[in-house]
């Protein structure tokens, strides 16, 4: 019993550790994908090539070569040093350890990418009528963007989203491979002492996180409901 | 008076000449129908007026103002254009209203983002405006008929209402030319005559109002100038008797014969 609560105890730290890294690769990865997705969609060329060669090679080679690389060339490089967090709070310092915050960078510029097409794919499939009306009321792009445009296209790509977004979640067990004590990590840590069990337990933690955010999509498709686009 | 003078516009896409040189005027306050089959160059005739093409020649001036100069056209900040196409109002003929928004947000939307946006407004001045023009848009709603619809959403109203609310959307910002680009070509014929019926009531006031319709009979009764429109060009022009009883042009015969067919 004792070594019961033991596992839980460690999984459940792990388990924060990953959510923590989900949340904030979400908190980054969302603008950063619309950042994206404009640059995509530019009418300067230039620009548009280079996001198009960008999104590709990120979506073009495994996330975990991409934390690999993120956290050890720009030492190799000699480039910059991921910094280490120095609050004197211990757990805030070893749980943004320098691995965190490189497989944060990892996760949310590759998280981008896909976003960025999905967001993509939505804008472009507004009717150029919306902009029309906004343009011949007066306003302005962005005014039109953020007042009309956006909740269309956040109302259109609520599954997609949801999607990648549960996909996040699972791959941040990628972490484990540049030591980041997640929860897969941790759960290989019994392996080592001989319980395979709490790798299962693992599991049921994904499984119980993916069936809240499943929820509250779900929600979040009904509460946009009351309009059709 | 001459509200709109058009001058020499013409307009190409790629390879093909879609305005051909257009020239007319429009005395204040009245009505112009411009008819036409499709392809003749109506709907971008109307669309350059808006600034939503770009002409490629020639100039048009409202209120004695030149609004768009080609010539000029690529060198007009965001800003101008926008105070440019204020001056015009539009009714799609697809409607295009916001369909997050419910019918009143529809048409307070643009005037209101204006008011919060403008900097010289203190924040009592700001919500009288905001006051001000949500009661504007409850009467200027009242007299397209849909009072009772202010809170409802584009999909729970009919097309005939939408396109009225489209109207009433166009209407609260005052543009000194109201433009409709075939108000009533997505709609039933029963819904027809309803937003028919509110374009005609509209005419009394001062309003200038450029229509560009399929509905003939309308065209016939309600407007004070009839523009015929064959390939880019004027065909014809002149008052509705001369156009619709008395065509005088092969074109326009052949147009109006056909338009009459009962099948």
């Amino acid at each position: 019993m004792e070594n019961f609560l033991n596992v839980l105890t460690e999984l459940s730290g792990g388990f924060v550790t990953s959510v923590l890294l989900f949340f904030f690769t979400l908190l980054l990865s969302l603008p950063l994908g619309l950042i994206i997705s404009f640059c995509t969609m530019s009418k300067f060329k230039p620009l548009s090539a280079l996001s198009k060669i960008v999104v590709w090679v990120l979506r073009g080679t495994p996330l975990m070569l991409q934390v690999f690389a993120i956290f050890y060339l720009p030492g190799l490089l000699n480039l910059f040093v991921w910094p280490q967090m120095n609050t004197g709070w211990e757990w805030f310092d070893t749980t943004f350890s320098t691995r965190f915050i490189a497989a944060l960078a990892a996760f949310a510029i590759n998280y981008a990418a896909y976003f960025s097409e999905i967001f993509r794919g939505g804008i472009q499939s507004i009717s150029q009528g919306q902009y029309e009306a906004g343009q011949v009321l007066g306003m302005t792009k962005s005014e039109i963007f953020f007042k009309i445009i956006l909740l269309q296209v956040v109302k259109r790509i609520i599954p997609p989203m949801s999607n990648e977004i549960i996909t996040l979640i699972k791959d941040t067990s990628l972490a484990n491979t540049i030591v980041v004590c997640e929860l897969i990590f941790e759960a290989k840590e019994f392996m080592l002492e001989g319980l395979i069990w709490p790798l299962f337990a693992a599991g049921a933690f994904y499984l119980i996180f993916v069936g809240v955010l499943t929820v509250l999509f779900n929600k979040a498709e009904k509460k946009l409901d009351y309009f059709k686009a | 008076m001459i509200m709109l003078e058009i001058k020499n516009l013409r307009k190409s896409f790629g390879s093909t000449e879609v305005l051909k040189g257009i020239d007319f005027s429009l005395e204040k306050s009245q009505v112009l129908s411009i008819i036409g089959s499709s392809g003749s160059g109506k709907t971008t005739l109307l669309r350059c007026l808006n600034l939503l093409e770009k002409a490629d020649e020639g100039t048009v001036s409202v209120n004695g103002e030149v609004i768009i100069d080609a010539k000029e056209e690529d060198n007009y900040t965001d800003n101008e254009i926008r105070d440019k196409r204020l001056k015009m109002g539009l009714v799609f003929q697809q409607f295009n209203l916001f369909p997050q928004y419910n019918v009143l947000d529809n048409i307070t939307l643009a005037p209101i983002t204006r008011v919060k946006k403008d900097k010289s407004l203190s924040k009592e001045e700001k919500a009288e405006r905001i006051e001000a023009i949500k009661s504007e848009a409850r009467d200027i709603l009242a007299s397209v008929g849909l009072s009772e619809k202010a809170s409802s959403y584009p999909c729970e109203i009919s097309g005939g209402q939408q396109q009225r609310v489209a109207i009433a959307r166009a209407l609260i910002l005052k543009p000194e030319i109201l433009c409709f680009d075939e108000p009533t070509s997505a709609l039933d014929p029963e819904l027809t005559v309803e937003v028919l019926k509110v374009i005609k009531e509209l005419k009394t006031g001062e309003r200038t109002m450029v229509i560009v319709t399929h509905e003939m009979e309308f065209a016939k009764n309600v407007s004070d100038k009839v523009i015929f429109m064959a390939d880019g060009v004027i065909e014809e022009m002149g008052t509705p008797e001369e156009i619709f009883d008395n065509p005088k042009s092969e074109k326009l015969k052949a147009f109006i014969h056909k338009s009459q067919d009962n099948f």
